[in-house]
Protein backbone atom coordinates (compact mmCIF):
# COMPACT_ATOMS: atom_id res chain seq x y z
CA UNK A 1 0.00 0.00 0.00
CA UNK A 2 0.92 3.39 -0.84
CA UNK A 3 1.01 7.15 1.30
CA UNK A 4 -1.88 7.99 -1.36
CA UNK A 5 -4.37 4.52 -0.78
CA UNK A 6 -3.09 4.50 2.78
CA UNK A 7 -4.64 8.13 2.87
CA UNK A 8 -7.63 7.54 0.40
CA UNK A 9 -8.57 4.79 3.05
CA UNK A 10 -8.03 6.20 6.59
CA UNK A 11 -9.79 9.66 4.97
CA UNK A 12 -12.59 7.75 4.16
CA UNK A 13 -12.77 6.02 7.51
CA UNK A 14 -12.24 8.78 9.75
CA UNK A 15 -14.48 11.01 7.13
CA UNK A 16 -17.41 8.86 7.58
CA UNK A 17 -16.91 8.76 11.52
CA UNK A 18 -16.97 12.35 11.42
CA UNK A 19 -20.23 12.16 9.79
CA UNK A 20 -21.70 9.91 12.12
CA UNK A 21 -21.23 12.01 15.05
CA UNK A 22 -24.14 14.18 13.38
CA UNK A 23 -26.27 11.90 14.88
CA UNK A 24 -25.56 14.23 18.47
CA UNK A 25 -27.17 16.88 16.76
CA UNK A 26 -30.77 16.33 16.81
CA UNK A 27 -31.39 18.96 14.56
CA UNK A 28 -30.19 17.70 11.70
CA UNK A 29 -30.49 13.69 12.59
CA UNK A 30 -32.91 13.10 9.77
CA UNK A 31 -30.11 14.35 7.23
CA UNK A 32 -27.69 11.75 8.48
CA UNK A 33 -26.80 9.35 5.30
CA UNK A 34 -26.09 12.84 3.33
CA UNK A 35 -24.08 13.81 5.95
CA UNK A 36 -21.98 10.32 6.33
CA UNK A 37 -21.36 10.33 2.35
CA UNK A 38 -20.44 14.00 1.92
CA UNK A 39 -18.24 13.67 5.01
CA UNK A 40 -17.08 10.31 3.37
CA UNK A 41 -16.31 12.11 0.32
CA UNK A 42 -14.40 15.15 1.67
CA UNK A 43 -12.33 12.76 3.91
CA UNK A 44 -11.09 10.50 1.07
CA UNK A 45 -10.35 13.39 -1.28
CA UNK A 46 -8.43 15.40 1.50
CA UNK A 47 -7.05 11.31 2.07
CA UNK A 48 -5.84 11.59 -1.23
CA UNK A 49 -4.26 15.23 -1.46
CA UNK A 50 -2.65 14.79 1.91
CA UNK A 51 -0.88 11.05 0.25
CA UNK A 52 -0.26 12.62 -2.66
CA UNK A 53 2.28 15.53 -0.76
CA UNK A 54 3.68 13.42 1.81
CA UNK A 55 4.96 11.64 -0.84
CA UNK A 56 6.71 14.16 -2.24
CA UNK A 57 7.09 16.37 1.04
CA UNK A 58 8.59 14.61 4.07
CA UNK A 59 7.73 16.51 7.07
CA UNK A 60 5.58 16.18 9.60
CA UNK A 61 4.77 19.84 10.57
CA UNK A 62 3.89 20.44 6.73
CA UNK A 63 1.98 17.33 5.92
CA UNK A 64 -0.09 18.35 9.33
CA UNK A 65 -0.85 21.79 8.37
CA UNK A 66 -1.81 20.79 4.60
CA UNK A 67 -3.77 17.97 6.01
CA UNK A 68 -5.41 20.97 8.25
CA UNK A 69 -5.71 23.48 5.33
CA UNK A 70 -7.16 21.00 3.25
CA UNK A 71 -9.52 19.15 5.61
CA UNK A 72 -10.62 23.17 6.13
CA UNK A 73 -11.23 23.38 2.37
CA UNK A 74 -13.10 20.98 2.12
CA UNK A 75 -15.16 21.39 4.41
CA UNK A 76 -15.85 24.89 3.98
CA UNK A 77 -17.13 23.69 0.18
CA UNK A 78 -19.70 20.99 2.47
CA UNK A 79 -20.72 23.73 4.37
CA UNK A 80 -20.82 26.41 2.28
CA UNK A 81 -24.02 24.01 1.42
CA UNK A 82 -27.46 25.26 3.41
CA UNK A 83 -29.53 22.62 4.86
CA UNK A 84 -33.23 22.45 3.86
CA UNK A 85 -33.98 25.17 6.12
CA UNK A 86 -31.38 27.12 4.69
CA UNK A 87 -29.42 27.67 7.85
CA UNK A 88 -25.70 26.61 7.20
CA UNK A 89 -23.44 24.77 9.86
CA UNK A 90 -19.90 26.31 9.39
CA UNK A 91 -18.27 26.23 12.62
CA UNK A 92 -19.68 22.44 13.27
CA UNK A 93 -18.44 21.30 9.84
CA UNK A 94 -14.98 23.40 9.41
CA UNK A 95 -13.65 22.99 12.96
CA UNK A 96 -13.80 19.11 13.41
CA UNK A 97 -13.02 18.71 9.28
CA UNK A 98 -9.65 20.66 10.12
CA UNK A 99 -8.38 17.99 12.64
CA UNK A 100 -9.58 15.47 10.96
CA UNK A 101 -7.73 16.35 8.14
CA UNK A 102 -4.48 16.98 10.16
CA UNK A 103 -4.78 13.84 12.03
CA UNK A 104 -4.76 12.16 8.22
CA UNK A 105 -1.82 14.69 7.09
CA UNK A 106 -0.21 12.97 10.10
CA UNK A 107 -0.83 9.96 9.53
CA UNK A 108 0.16 9.77 5.78
CA UNK A 109 3.41 11.34 6.88
CA UNK A 110 4.30 8.81 9.41
CA UNK A 111 2.79 5.79 7.55
CA UNK A 112 6.03 3.97 5.51
CA UNK A 113 5.23 1.77 2.59
CA UNK A 114 6.31 -1.88 2.46
CA UNK A 115 8.76 -0.94 0.73
CA UNK A 116 10.38 1.64 2.61
CA UNK A 117 9.81 -0.44 5.34
CA UNK A 118 12.37 -3.29 4.01
CA UNK A 119 15.11 -1.06 2.98
CA UNK A 120 15.06 0.69 6.48
CA UNK B 1 76.63 17.42 47.48
CA UNK B 2 73.87 19.10 45.91
CA UNK B 3 70.27 17.71 45.78
CA UNK B 4 68.73 17.16 42.43
CA UNK B 5 65.07 18.37 42.39
CA UNK B 6 61.94 16.69 42.32
CA UNK B 7 61.75 18.02 38.12
CA UNK B 8 65.33 16.64 37.21
CA UNK B 9 64.47 13.23 38.78
CA UNK B 10 61.08 12.98 36.72
CA UNK B 11 62.96 14.01 33.67
CA UNK B 12 66.15 11.79 34.06
CA UNK B 13 63.26 8.42 35.37
CA UNK B 14 61.23 9.91 31.86
CA UNK B 15 65.06 9.71 29.97
CA UNK B 16 65.88 6.21 31.31
CA UNK B 17 62.67 4.82 30.19
CA UNK B 18 62.55 6.40 26.67
CA UNK B 19 62.85 3.39 24.38
CA UNK B 20 66.13 3.50 22.23
CA UNK B 21 64.78 3.38 18.42
CA UNK B 22 68.28 3.56 16.51
CA UNK B 23 67.78 -0.78 15.03
CA UNK B 24 63.97 0.31 14.16
CA UNK B 25 62.11 2.54 11.74
CA UNK B 26 60.44 4.74 14.12
CA UNK B 27 61.44 8.53 15.35
CA UNK B 28 59.87 9.33 18.98
CA UNK B 29 57.46 11.65 20.07
CA UNK B 30 55.89 12.33 23.14
CA UNK B 31 53.95 10.21 25.94
CA UNK B 32 50.62 8.83 25.53
CA UNK B 33 49.35 7.62 28.20
CA UNK B 34 51.07 5.00 30.47
CA UNK B 35 49.04 1.77 31.40
CA UNK B 36 49.89 -0.70 33.85
CA UNK B 37 52.09 -3.17 31.37
CA UNK B 38 53.88 -0.22 29.20
CA UNK B 39 53.98 2.91 28.15
CA UNK B 40 52.50 4.59 25.24
CA UNK B 41 54.17 7.38 22.87
CA UNK B 42 53.58 9.02 19.68
CA UNK B 43 55.46 7.76 17.30
CA UNK B 44 56.48 8.53 13.06
CA UNK B 45 57.46 5.78 11.29
CA UNK B 46 59.98 7.10 9.09
CA UNK B 47 59.06 4.71 5.86
CA UNK B 48 55.48 4.95 5.93
CA UNK B 49 55.57 8.66 6.78
CA UNK B 50 52.77 8.55 9.34
CA UNK B 51 52.24 9.02 12.92
CA UNK B 52 51.33 5.87 15.36
CA UNK B 53 51.36 4.80 18.63
CA UNK B 54 54.19 2.88 19.88
CA UNK B 55 53.52 0.74 22.83
CA UNK B 56 56.45 -0.27 24.82
CA UNK B 57 56.83 -2.61 28.13
CA UNK B 58 57.78 -0.44 31.23
CA UNK B 59 61.15 -0.58 32.81
CA UNK B 60 61.83 -3.29 35.02
CA UNK B 61 58.61 -4.65 33.70
CA UNK B 62 60.10 -8.47 32.25
CA UNK B 63 56.49 -9.95 31.12
CA UNK B 64 57.69 -9.54 27.23
CA UNK B 65 55.14 -12.53 26.51
CA UNK B 66 51.95 -10.78 27.63
CA UNK B 67 53.13 -7.74 25.32
CA UNK B 68 54.03 -10.13 22.71
CA UNK B 69 50.03 -11.95 23.56
CA UNK B 70 48.47 -8.33 23.19
CA UNK B 71 49.56 -7.26 20.03
CA UNK B 72 48.55 -10.86 18.87
CA UNK B 73 45.65 -10.65 20.49
CA UNK B 74 44.72 -7.04 18.65
CA UNK B 75 46.16 -8.76 15.62
CA UNK B 76 43.81 -11.76 14.97
CA UNK B 77 40.45 -9.14 16.18
CA UNK B 78 40.28 -7.38 12.80
CA UNK B 79 37.40 -4.51 13.36
CA UNK B 80 37.05 -1.26 12.54
CA UNK B 81 36.16 -0.72 16.30
CA UNK B 82 39.24 -1.74 17.49
CA UNK B 83 42.47 -0.23 17.26
CA UNK B 84 44.52 -2.40 14.54
CA UNK B 85 48.41 -3.49 15.03
CA UNK B 86 50.71 -2.31 12.62
CA UNK B 87 53.92 -4.41 13.55
CA UNK B 88 55.52 -6.25 16.75
CA UNK B 89 59.39 -6.27 17.59
CA UNK B 90 62.04 -6.10 19.74
CA UNK B 91 64.33 -3.07 21.14
CA UNK B 92 68.00 -3.17 21.32
CA UNK B 93 67.30 -2.86 24.84
CA UNK B 94 64.96 -6.42 24.78
CA UNK B 95 62.17 -5.06 25.40
CA UNK B 96 59.13 -5.80 23.37
CA UNK B 97 57.08 -3.31 21.66
CA UNK B 98 54.20 -2.97 18.82
CA UNK B 99 52.95 0.18 17.00
CA UNK B 100 49.45 0.70 16.42
CA UNK B 101 47.08 2.99 14.66
CA UNK B 102 47.50 6.72 16.51
CA UNK B 103 43.73 7.01 17.54
CA UNK B 104 42.59 10.80 17.60
CA UNK B 105 39.76 11.58 20.11
CA UNK B 106 39.05 12.32 23.43
CA UNK B 107 38.13 9.14 26.13
CA UNK B 108 35.27 8.24 26.75
CA UNK B 109 35.33 9.58 30.34
CA UNK B 110 36.39 12.68 29.24
CA UNK B 111 33.93 12.72 26.35
CA UNK B 112 30.85 12.68 28.79
CA UNK B 113 32.24 15.29 31.01
CA UNK B 114 30.92 17.76 27.64
CA UNK B 115 27.21 17.57 27.55
CA UNK B 116 25.66 15.13 24.94
CA UNK B 117 21.46 14.63 24.59
CA UNK B 118 21.06 11.14 25.33
CA UNK B 119 20.12 9.72 22.69
CA UNK B 120 23.58 10.34 21.70
CA UNK B 121 25.54 8.42 24.08
CA UNK B 122 23.37 5.61 24.06
CA UNK B 123 23.74 5.25 20.39
CA UNK B 124 27.36 5.59 21.17
CA UNK B 125 27.02 3.05 23.29
CA UNK B 126 25.05 0.74 20.80
CA UNK B 127 28.52 1.36 18.58
CA UNK B 128 30.99 0.30 21.86
CA UNK B 129 29.26 -2.95 22.19
CA UNK B 130 30.22 -3.81 18.64
CA UNK B 131 33.83 -4.15 18.41
CA UNK B 132 33.17 -6.21 21.67
CA UNK B 133 30.54 -8.76 20.36
CA UNK B 134 32.62 -9.16 17.58
CA UNK B 135 35.46 -10.16 19.64
CA UNK B 136 33.63 -11.99 21.93
CA UNK B 137 32.81 -14.49 18.71
CA UNK B 138 36.18 -14.72 18.00
CA UNK B 139 36.56 -16.46 21.80
CA UNK B 140 38.26 -13.28 23.42
CA UNK B 141 37.05 -11.48 26.19
CA UNK B 142 38.22 -8.00 26.92
CA UNK B 143 38.58 -8.08 30.94
CA UNK B 144 39.26 -4.20 31.39
CA UNK B 145 36.48 -2.77 29.66
CA UNK B 146 36.23 0.98 31.82
CA UNK B 147 35.64 4.50 30.13
CA UNK B 148 39.71 4.78 30.00
CA UNK B 149 39.94 2.48 27.42
CA UNK B 150 37.28 3.62 25.11
CA UNK B 151 38.36 6.02 22.87
CA UNK B 152 36.15 8.12 20.46
CA UNK B 153 36.82 9.92 17.37
CA UNK B 154 36.21 13.37 16.07
CA UNK B 155 33.47 11.56 13.49
CA UNK B 156 31.74 10.06 16.82
CA UNK B 157 33.66 6.57 15.90
CA UNK B 158 34.13 4.67 18.48
CA UNK B 159 37.82 2.43 18.94
CA UNK B 160 38.29 -0.42 22.12
CA UNK B 161 41.33 0.05 23.48
CA UNK B 162 43.97 -1.55 26.05
CA UNK B 163 43.44 -5.75 25.39
CA UNK B 164 46.58 -6.84 27.13
CA UNK B 165 44.79 -8.84 29.98
CA UNK B 166 42.00 -10.15 27.46
CA UNK B 167 41.63 -13.61 27.81
CA UNK B 168 41.68 -16.09 25.34
CA UNK B 169 38.51 -18.66 26.11
CA UNK B 170 40.46 -21.47 24.53
CA UNK B 171 43.86 -21.01 26.31
CA UNK B 172 43.43 -22.46 29.97
CA UNK B 173 43.99 -19.95 32.93
CA UNK B 174 44.48 -21.05 36.35
CA UNK B 175 42.01 -18.93 39.13
CA UNK B 176 43.78 -16.68 41.52
CA UNK B 177 45.08 -13.83 39.68
CA UNK B 178 42.64 -11.16 39.91
CA UNK B 179 42.50 -8.98 36.78
CA UNK B 180 40.52 -5.91 35.79
CA UNK B 181 39.62 -2.47 37.13
CA UNK B 182 38.25 -1.93 40.61
CA UNK B 183 34.51 -0.26 39.71
CA UNK B 184 34.09 -2.49 36.30
CA UNK B 185 34.87 -5.60 37.23
CA UNK B 186 32.00 -8.28 37.52
CA UNK B 187 31.94 -10.74 40.93
CA UNK B 188 33.52 -13.74 39.15
CA UNK B 189 36.62 -11.91 38.25
CA UNK B 190 36.73 -10.06 41.82
CA UNK B 191 37.08 -13.53 43.20
CA UNK B 192 39.59 -14.49 40.69
CA UNK B 193 37.81 -17.34 39.34
CA UNK B 194 39.27 -16.76 35.71
CA UNK B 195 37.73 -19.75 34.50
CA UNK B 196 34.39 -18.52 35.07
CA UNK B 197 35.17 -15.40 32.86
CA UNK B 198 32.74 -15.44 29.70
CA UNK B 199 31.38 -12.79 27.30
CA UNK B 200 29.03 -11.51 30.61
CA UNK B 201 32.04 -10.31 32.60
CA UNK B 202 32.41 -7.78 29.75
CA UNK B 203 28.68 -7.26 29.98
CA UNK B 204 28.83 -6.66 33.58
CA UNK B 205 31.72 -4.20 32.57
CA UNK B 206 29.92 -2.14 29.83
CA UNK B 207 26.59 -2.00 32.48
CA UNK B 208 28.74 -0.50 34.62
CA UNK B 209 29.81 1.95 32.03
CA UNK B 210 26.24 2.74 30.79
CA UNK B 211 25.17 3.79 34.59
CA UNK B 212 27.65 6.37 34.62
CA UNK B 213 26.90 7.31 30.92
CA UNK B 214 23.59 8.72 31.62
CA UNK B 215 22.81 10.71 34.59
CA UNK B 216 19.29 10.49 35.83
CA UNK B 217 18.57 7.41 33.21
CA UNK B 218 14.81 6.76 32.87
CA UNK B 219 13.27 3.18 34.33
CA UNK B 220 13.71 1.27 31.52
CA UNK B 221 16.92 2.43 31.17
CA UNK B 222 18.03 1.71 34.59
CA UNK B 223 16.44 -1.63 34.31
CA UNK B 224 19.08 -2.45 31.46
CA UNK B 225 21.62 -1.58 33.74
CA UNK B 226 20.78 -3.61 36.30
CA UNK B 227 20.07 -6.43 34.53
CA UNK B 228 23.60 -6.31 32.66
CA UNK B 229 25.36 -6.04 36.24
CA UNK B 230 23.11 -8.59 37.84
CA UNK B 231 25.49 -10.61 40.51
CA UNK B 232 24.59 -13.47 39.09
CA UNK B 233 25.95 -14.31 35.42
CA UNK B 234 23.22 -16.27 34.39
CA UNK B 235 20.75 -12.98 34.99
CA UNK B 236 23.06 -10.74 33.07
CA UNK B 237 22.69 -10.41 29.27
CA UNK B 238 23.86 -13.27 27.48
CA UNK B 239 25.79 -11.16 25.07
CA UNK B 240 26.69 -7.66 23.76
CA UNK B 241 23.96 -7.68 21.37
CA UNK B 242 20.99 -8.50 23.24
CA UNK B 243 22.39 -5.86 25.54
CA UNK B 244 22.82 -3.28 22.59
CA UNK B 245 19.11 -4.71 21.47
CA UNK B 246 17.31 -3.55 24.66
CA UNK B 247 19.06 -0.20 24.43
CA UNK B 248 17.68 0.32 20.71
CA UNK B 249 14.39 -1.11 21.69
CA UNK B 250 14.80 1.83 24.06
CA UNK B 251 15.53 4.23 21.54
CA UNK B 252 12.98 3.17 19.27
CA UNK B 253 10.33 3.73 22.14
CA UNK B 254 9.49 0.00 22.17
CA UNK B 255 9.95 -1.72 25.63
CA UNK B 256 12.71 -3.62 26.71
CA UNK B 257 13.15 -6.89 27.90
CA UNK B 258 14.62 -6.04 30.92
CA UNK B 259 12.02 -3.72 32.24
CA UNK B 260 8.63 -5.82 32.69
CA UNK B 261 5.74 -2.77 31.92
CA UNK B 262 2.40 -2.59 33.90
CA UNK B 263 -0.31 -1.10 32.19
CA UNK B 264 0.69 2.33 33.44
CA UNK B 265 3.90 2.35 32.27
CA UNK B 266 2.92 0.65 28.36
CA UNK B 267 0.41 3.56 28.54
CA UNK B 268 2.80 6.25 29.08
CA UNK B 269 4.92 4.94 26.80
CA UNK B 270 2.56 4.70 24.31
CA UNK B 271 1.44 7.96 24.95
CA UNK B 272 5.00 9.47 25.04
CA UNK B 273 5.56 8.26 21.32
CA UNK B 274 2.46 9.40 19.90
CA UNK B 275 2.12 13.15 21.53
CA UNK B 276 0.85 14.88 18.19
CA UNK B 277 -1.71 11.94 17.49
CA UNK B 278 -2.86 12.10 21.16
CA UNK B 279 -3.22 15.74 21.05
CA UNK B 280 -5.01 16.11 17.68
CA UNK B 281 -7.41 13.26 18.58
CA UNK B 282 -7.61 15.30 22.00
CA UNK B 283 -8.26 18.19 20.00
CA UNK B 284 -10.76 16.36 17.86
CA UNK B 285 -12.95 15.53 21.24
CA UNK B 286 -13.03 18.35 22.77
CA UNK B 287 -14.19 20.14 19.69
CA UNK B 288 -17.15 17.81 19.18
CA UNK B 289 -18.10 18.14 23.30
CA UNK B 290 -18.00 21.64 22.88
CA UNK B 291 -20.16 21.61 20.06
CA UNK B 292 -22.46 19.40 21.34
CA UNK B 293 -22.78 21.56 24.34
CA UNK B 294 -23.07 25.08 22.59
CA UNK B 295 -25.81 23.05 20.52
CA UNK B 296 -27.88 22.26 23.32
CA UNK B 297 -27.25 25.49 25.55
Amino acid sequence: MNKVVYGLLLGAVLGAFDGMTAWFTPAVRDQMMGIVIGSTFKGLVVGVCSGYFARKVNSLPLGILFGLVMGLFFAYLVAAMPDPSGKHYYFEIMLPGSIVGAIVGFATQRFQPATQRVAH
Amino acid sequence: MEWLSNNVLKHLREVSEMPDLPGVRYRLGEVLGRGGMGVVYRAHDLELQRDVALKVLAIGDTDSERMQREAQVLARIEHPGIVPVHDVGTLEDGRVFYTMKLVRGSRLDEYCRQPHPVPDLLRLFQRICEPIAFAHSQGIVHRDLKPANIMVGQFGEVLVLDWGVARVLSEPEPDGEVIGTQNYMSPEQSAGLNTDIDARSDVYAMGCILQGLVQKPAKPLRSIARKATAPERDRRYSSTVELADDIGRYLDGLPVSAHPESILDRARRLLSNNRTLVALILAYLMMRILLFWFART
